[in-house]
């Protein structure tokens, strides 16, 4: 399994295995890294009178689950916007949080602040930083703006599109240039932004990035001139 | 045939106006009189030219003629429906003639899309005697509180192109919205106005109330007189017939010489496509620099709205068509309908005859142009079957489930409402007679929390009952997102495209921000321009455009030389083989006596058929299977439309699989289905590994059916549209102007989402019913494998045959991948990303 399920990527000189989850693994640290949850998106537009189904978050910690059950971390870090919008983490059904508890239990679990979710409620267990620094690694939300390295962010939801062949496939993807690594949304209602983005050429000047999109049971290293716009 | 004097209800002011213009009231049209008279609501089926509009509006002209003007408002006496806009206003001008001629005090407006927000706003206060509109205006109309004073004094709803509208989910909406103005005016009658249909009782009870006990009940019926038998032929062509293809490249000498021989042509083709492609090759043949024009519904709206008034100033010889003219609207004296490639059914092609020589008495003009030789058969059969006054049945729909929940969210925007008084006005509707109580009430559950089985949104619910057995909307907002979001036409997302210089689109990639500006040439599907990369070519408006770019919502494009697209096609308009001319060309098949009234070239090909491999009787289907290259044919005739053997395909290509066949691919027309794959056929049927009477056994449309649908983008594509017109995602919200391109959550993740969670929800149920009457044509495949059931003629030969050429030269080739299409393309991706590195070295 380890072969094509996930793929390793070295950042500033840490070993990192990305999973074909959206999730990261770093060994050295026993850490696994998830960005952009979105938890309780579903309940957050009903309440606007859009009634999207009420399962998204029982969907993502299911998702959690079985990453979390293959590399048995000791340590969880959600790289922000893990509840979507204020009052999120207190709308969780009780089920749901049974289940969130049920995979904090044992583990290190630590929450950082992003746009949607400033401040956590302490409902949802763990601790909370704005953010990380682990092993000469800094972990946050929003990648911090123009060049930097040493940094792993969510925000973005970065996803690649390929054109092929009469059709087109879009997948959440990995992104990064060896000094900084975006990684994908990891919420089952979260959406992508095309790495063609502006968004993504502010933060890897030069264009020299390496893509990595998600498929069914591996990762597939894209070139970038094969990749579409939107 | 004359008659006695047969008009005693008209008034002596419409018969002077009827000789004035040396007119004779025609005996369908008084008829319709007679049938107001009596309250009695009518069909009226009649050819077009035959003064049908006019008929439909008489008995309210006579009556609001004979009014006192009221002292107060008088209300809306009568509705006119219509399906698109453009006929709306075309009938508004010609409804003015006699009201102005005759000097009636009777006010006419129309109300569409594109009336203004005040003139909207001024109508509801003080409205018209007879309003002229759309299916969604009405919808939108019966949302507001005061629908009743409105419609209050409604006698009369008039409904044109019935034919077109009933059997579609907008036909769906405008049933429900007759049942609730049937609640506010009791007494109205309606008119339906339809073009010739082989089963007119659908359309009958669609006109009428039901009564839910299970009897259907009909409205009347009136038939007009036909007018003078159409003139329709063959093109007679020296040159050889093309195998297959969709060009009909080889007939753009002839069509342009009877372009030149006739004052106005119609040239009908069955998608834009292929309308770009014949308006590029006639040009290229246009010696004479005939005015010979373009008009599709991708086109920029000035753009057409110019081409049509050219048709009506006479200015034109042709024009380049598909189905956005095929309805009601005259645009000028056109004296030839040239109809290139396979009419696809009978009734329309009378009806695109019929947009030539709008005179009953005159005979109409009609060419046939086919495109490849079965397509030969196919007009042939069409013209036979028109000639025979045989017609396309309209199909019974039940009514669609997400279009009720627009329904029910709408109503519940005008007011209060008791559930048990919905159900019964929602089964009055004809396509809702059959709905169960228990599916209404999970419709009603959907609109008010979502109608999951996790109940998790009580406290965010829609509907609130009142406490005196009334349900409510809970905020006022919620009226606000429905009007914005109301209708059932669902655009794919679509993009503009820009013409620009070739000075601006060449400052280069990276740079894009330069392209800007550049005149508006229309609007393509957002899934058209995804697959294409700078530089590719494609046909649109009328020219050879290379793509430059995209930037936001808007494709940039510049002219080339170049005189070949690269990118063949984009959809738009494909109409599958209709089941009652399918059977006509089998039957032409199957009998040698027929095959002499063919071209030389079509009979012999079928003589060479029935040599080679057989000739399968009308009533059984014909298996081929054959070597060729280093690959295994398996082909397949079944006569059921593209869209039931693209399905089929997908299921033999799984079971095929299975058996180990090692299947590759296949490719589908509207007549056959070819597989082709690594493993001997033959010979597996031979050794007794696979047996053709269980390959094609109904219990396919089971299990093997299920786990194909979930995965497929099809069934996606038919969630996006059902979570759309039911509410469950917005297209627009209040305050937020949202494209198609913005949806904030992807439709995808919700099915995904629901599939695994909810798999019972009401809107998946709703999506399959959707894709089974749809895109998947499964009652047709139902109907086929039960049709051929012991009657499999099947010939293992060591050639391809006659008959197999053209599938297999068919574009647009499926192929079968082990794990996914999407897979196997990121596989691809990534292997070449590995080749490059390896060649670049270290």
């Amino acid at each position: 399994m380890l072969d094509t399920a996930v793929h390793t990527l070295s950042l500033c000189g840490a070993t990192l295995v990305a999973d074909c989850s959206g999730a990261i693994y770093w060994p050295a640290e026993r850490t696994l890294l998830v960005a952009d949850l979105h938890l309780e998106k579903g309940s957050s537009y009903a309440q606007s009178g859009t009634l999207l189904p009420p399962y998204d978050t029982r969907e993502t910690l299911a998702r959690l689950g079985s990453v979390i059950a293959r590399w048995e971390p000791a340590r969880v870090v959600a790289l922000g916007d893990s509840f979507h919008g204020p009052g999120a983490a207190d709308r969780i059904g009780a089920d749901d949080l049974a289940s969130l508890q049920a995979l904090q239990k044992g583990r290190d679990w630590i929450w950082l602040a992003g746009n949607h979710d400033p401040a956590i409620s302490a409902r949802a267990g763990g601790h909370v930083a704005d953010e990380l620094e682990i092993a000469g690694l800094t972990l946050r939300h929003a990648p911090a703006e123009g060049e930097a390295t040493h940094e792993i962010a969510g925000h973005l939801h970065p996803a690649a599109k390929l054109a092929m062949y009469g059709t087109t496939i879009r997948r959440p993807c990995f992104v990064g240039n060896g000094q900084r690594l975006v990684m994908p949304a990891f919420g089952a209602f979260t959406g992508g932004l095309n790495v063609l983005d502006p968004a993504f050429s502010a933060l890897f000047p030069g264009g020299d990035i390496a893509v990595w999109m998600l498929g069914r049971a591996r990762l597939y290293p894209v070139a970038t001139r094969a990749l579409s716009a939107d | 045939m004359r008659r006695a004097d047969p008009v005693p209800a008209l008034p002596p002011e419409f018969r002077a106006w009827f000789d004035r213009r040396g007119w004779q009231p025609r005996a369908h049209q008084l008829a319709l009189l007679d049938k107001a008279a009596q309250r009695r609501s009518t069909l009226l089926i009649a050819p077009t030219g035959a003064g049908k509009t006019l008929a439909g509006f008489l008995p309210s002209l006579v009556s609001l003629s004979g009014l006192v003007p009221a002292k107060g408002q008088r209300g809306i006496h009568t509705l006119y429906i219509s399906p698109l806009k453009a006929l709306a206003a075309d009938v508004h001008r010609n409804l003015l003639a006699p009201v102005e001629e005759m000097g009636l005090a009777i006010r006419v407006e129309t109300r569409t899309g594109d009336t203004s927000t005040s003139r909207k706003a001024r109508q509801r206060v003080r409205p018209p005697d007879m309003l002229l509109t759309t299916p969604e205006q009405v919808a939108l109309l019966l949302s507001h509180a005061d629908a009743p004073q409105l419609f209050a004094g409604l006698t009369t709803v008039v409904l044109d192109e019935l034919h077109a509208l009933a059997p579609t989910k907008r036909g769906d909406l405008l049933a429900l919205d007759l049942a609730r103005l049937a609640a506010i005016a009791p007494g109205h009658a309606r008119i339906g106005l339809s073009a010739t249909v082989a089963r007119p009782s659908e359309l009958r009870a669609y006109l009428e109330p039901q009564s839910g006990d299970g009897t259907i009940r009909l409205a009347d019926l009136v038939i007009a007189e036909g007018g003078a038998r159409p003139d329709m032929r063959i093109l007679d062509t020296e040159l050889p017939l093309p195998w297959a293809g969709h060009t009909t490249r080889y007939a753009v000498a002839e069509i342009y010489a009877a372009i030149k021989a006739h004052r106005l042509s119609l040239v009908f083709v069955n998608t834009r496509s292929q309308a770009e492609l014949m308006f590029q090759e006639l040009w290229r043949v246009n010696d004479d620099s005939l005015p010979i024009a373009l008009h599709h519904g991708s086109l920029d709206a000035a753009r057409r709205r110019k081409v049509e008034a050219a048709m009506a100033a006479g200015a034109l010889k042709a024009v380049v068509c598909t189905s956005t003219l095929d309805l009601g609207i005259d645009w000028g004296d056109v004296d030839l309908v040239i109809n290139v490639g396979a009419p696809k059914g009978a009734s329309r092609l009378i009806q695109r005859v019929g947009r030539a020589n709008h005179r009953l008495d005159e005979p109409s003009q009609a060419l046939l142009v086919p495109s490849n030789r079965f397509e030969v058969l196919e007009c042939r059969a069409a013209i036979d079957a028109a000639e025979a006054g045989d017609h396309d049945a309209v199909q019974y729909r039940k009514g669609a489930l997400d279009v009720l929940a627009q329904h029910v969210w709408g109503t519940a925007c005008a007011g209060p409402f008791v559930p048990d008084a919905l159900y019964r006005e929602v089964v009055s509707a004809a396509p809702y007679a059959g709905l169960e109580r228990a599916d209404f009430d999970r419709i009603l559950e959907f609109v008010a929390t979502g109608g999951y089985a996790l109940r998790a949104y009580e406290r965010y619910a829609r509907l609130r009952p009142t406490g005196d057995g009334r349900l409510r909307l809970s905020h006022p907002r919620l009226a606000q997102q429905y009007r914005m979001n109301a209708g059932t036409i669902v655009e794919a997302p679509m993009i503009k495209i820009r013409l620009v210089g070739h000075a601006s689109a060449r400052r280069r990639p990276g740079k894009a921000a330069k392209l800007a500006g550049g005149r508006v040439l229309g609007e393509l599907e957002e899934y058209f321009i995804n697959q294409l990369s700078v530089g590719d070519t494609f046909a649109f408006a009328g020219h050879v455009l290379r793509f430059e770019g995209l930037q936001d919502t808007e494709a940039f494009v510049t002219r080339t030389s170049d005189p070949e697209p690269m990118i063949p096609s984009y959809e738009g308009g494909k109409f599958p083989l209709s089941t009652h001319l399918a059977l006509r060309v089998r039957r032409m098949i199957a009998d040698p006596g027929q095959w002499r009234a063919l071209p030389e070239a079509v009979g012999e090909w079928l003589a060479i058929q029935a040599e080679r491999s057989a000739i399968p009787d009308a009533g059984e289907v014909l298996i081929e299977v054959f070597p060729r290259g280093n690959r295994h044919f398996l082909v397949v005739y079944p006569f059921e439309g593209r869209l039931a053997h693209q399905t089929l395909g997908m299921l033999l290509t799984r079971r095929l699989d299975r058996l180990g066949a090692r299947p590759l691919g296949f490719v589908v027309n509207d007549y056959a289905l070819a597989i082709w794959g690594m493993v001997d056929m033959a010979e597996m049927e031979r050794a007794g590994r696979l047996d053709l009477a269980e390959l094609f056994a109904e219990d396919m449309l089971g299990d093997d059916l299920d786990a194909w649908l979930a995965e497929s983008s099809l069934m996606k594509r038919t969630f996006r549209l059902c979570a759309v017109i039911s509410g469950l995602i917005e297209r627009r919200h209040p305050g937020k102007v949202k494209s198609g391109r913005q949806v904030t959550i992807s439709s995808d993740l919700i099915y995904d989402v629901l599939r695994k969670h909810d798999p019972r929800h009401i809107l998946l149920e709703a999506a399959w019913a959707d894709a089974a009457t749809g895109l998947l044509d499964i009652g047709r495949l139902g109907d086929f494998l039960a049709r051929i059931k012991g009657r499999i003629r099947y010939q293992a030969l060591t050639h391809v045959t006659p008959l197999a050429v053209p599938v297999l030269l068919e574009i647009g080739q499926e192929l079968v991948y082990g794990g996914g299409v999407a897979e196997a393309i990121l596989r691809e991706a990534a292997d070449d990303l590995v080749r490059d590195a390896l060649q670049r070295g270290p």
